[in-house]
């Protein structure tokens, strides 16, 4: 099972198995990570659930709908590599994914 | 000495997020939930869209899965009804007489569905749609160029009239006010939503008054009693929901349309908390009394009163949103908009699928209603919590960027 990297704002890691086809976001909220807290449970409606991509990892993750990008510029601290944890899917390709999780969130 | 128990009414999102907020927060005791319903608390949220259409499955709703509870040691007991709450005592009973002591207690029972009960309401193929038990009957009765009726013109009926359209149903919403979404919103977006269900083909009538449902054993028509019929297959009643208070009540705990609680989800019994649909608290920020039906309560009311618990004195006081998704559009509400004087409306409710809509008190922003336009929720929020002064012509103005108002 792919394993993601969630570190925390405060730089506390928790590695994770995740299933594949599970949201990244989903693989916190079932781990009881904090720093994801996803309100409207993967619907791309809350951005509640922003992280950072690690930058190894950028180019293997599909782009962004024009919702998510919308959604992406007006959260608080937004950077390049900004997503929405909940429209990531996690894949066998993505075993070793690395995401960092914003204080705002806490 | 036997560890502490803390229990948990209502299996439902509040609850599961109390009992994981509990452990967070530094619970050592025993965590018990009980629900009435079969399953592990789930989402309901997509039972009118994903679950409804198939494409989610029972698992996919949970929120967490068996193992993630089972390690840190929440347990369940489903498929079981709390009948009584002796609070001299602290004890429960079930319904079939079990009895559990408890030294915390949690209500998280949430609400269910206001009935219609007319001529007919207990044929076969009239439903409701709160939890996975219903969709699942309504399954039973949806396939293409079935007729499908749906009473009541709210947020509900209109999720289920579009998903219901996709799946090649021809849909009518029967509306008893003047227009739909009447309790909730201002005729600018009821004109809309109005627009864009015809457009996807669903018939929508307003001041319609139902007399009952005709069929020989199944539903096969809506009467009205201006003598107008609706021929159905299936009906879908979504009249909205009603707090599920009564164990409190009868337990002496103050009900006022929900369980009173504090701004720290407090009922007037020092041990018992509450959180969710079932609740009442005082705003803070509308200064009015509020009973939320809501994601956003249900997470937020749940972990303020597990910190409640674990003896941690945090303030609910989070700005209440909400989100509705019909077709293509997704519609996200920030605040409150009922007590408004004055709104300023951003883009063109009348053509296309994309505008907002503003509302304004005394001058201050107490709500938005976005339609497709993410980044008018996003600054509205922090524009309503952070109480900011905006221009409301450059806000009128779309072609001035949102995130332009923050400066």
């Amino acid at each position: 099972m792919p394993v993601v990297t969630y570190i925390s704002h405060d730089g506390a890691i928790n590695d994770v198995e995740v299933a594949s086809g599970t949201s990244v976001m989903q693989g916190a909220v079932d781990n009881m990570i904090d720093g994801i807290v996803a309100e409207c449970g993967g619907s791309c409606s809350c951005a509640t659930c922003h992280c950072y991509i690690d930058d190894a990892w950028m180019d293997k993750i599909p782009a962004a709908s024009e919702m998510e990008k919308d959604m992406l510029e007006c959260v608080l601290e937004p950077e390049s590599n900004s997503r929405l944890s909940c429209q990531i899917s996690v894949t066998d390709e993505l075993d070793g994914l690395v995401v960092k999780l914003p204080a705002s969130q806490f | 000495m036997t560890e502490p128990c803390c229990i948990v009414i209502g299996a439902s999102h509040a609850g599961a997020q109390l009992a994981v907020s509990l452990r967070q927060q530094g619970w050592e005791g025993r965590i018990l939930v009980i629900g009435d319903e079969p399953f592990l608390p789930y989402n309901r949220p997509p039972l009118s869209k994903t679950f409804l259409s198939g494409e989610k499955h029972v698992d996919d709703l949970l929120i967490r899965p068996e193992a993630q509870y089972e390690k840190v040691a929440i347990e369940f007991l489903l498929g079981q009804r709390v009948v009584e709450i002796d609070r001299h005592n602290k004890t429960l009973t079930l319904s079939h007489g079990e009895i559990f002591k408890y030294d915390k207690l949690a209500l998280t029972t949430g609400s269910r569905v206001r009935t219609l009960d007319i001529t007919g309401s207990d044929l076969r193929g009239v439903l409701y749609l709160r939890d996975i038990n219903d969709v699942e009957q309504i399954r039973h009765f949806v396939g293409p160029n079935k007729k499908a009726v749906i009473v009541g013109g709210g947020y509900i009926g209109l999720e289920t009239a579009a998903m219901l359209c996709k799946l090649g149903l021809a849909v009518t919403v029967l509306e008893a006010g003047e227009r739909i979404l009447n309790r909730v919103t201002v005729p600018a977006l009821s004109a809309f939503y109005t627009r864009v269900h015809n457009e996807e083909g669903v018939q929508i009538e307003t001041d319609v008054d139902i007399s009952g449902f005709g069929g020989q054993n199944r539903v096969q028509e809506v009467q009205c009693n201006d003598g107008r019929v609706y021929p159905a297959d299936l009906v879908i009643i979504g009249i909205g929901v009603l707090p599920n208070t009564e164990l409190a009540e009868a337990a002496g705990l103050v009900v006022e349309n929900g369980i009173r609680v504090d701004a720290h989800c407090l009922t007037i019994d020092p041990d018992i908390v509450a959180a969710g649909d079932c609740t009442n608290h005082h705003n803070a920020f509308y200064q009015c009394d509020l009973r939320l039906e809501s994601v956003q309560n249900a997470m937020d009311q749940a972990k303020v009163a597990a910190a409640t618990l674990c003896n941690k004195a945090i303030q609910y006081n989070a700005l209440p949103w909400f989100w509705s998704d019909q077709y293509d559009i997704k519609l996200q509400i920030a605040g409150i908009s009922s007590g408004h004087e004055e709104l300023v409306l951003r883009g063109e409710p009348e053509s296309g699928r994309k505008f907002s809509v503003f509302y304004f008190r005394q001058d201050k922003m107490i709500a938005v209603d976005a339609i497709n336009s993410p980044q008018e929720f996003m600054i509205g929020k922090q524009i309503i919590s952070k109480g900011l002064k905006v221009d409301k012509i450059m806000l009128a103005d779309s072609s001035v960027p949102i995130r332009d108002l923050l400066q």
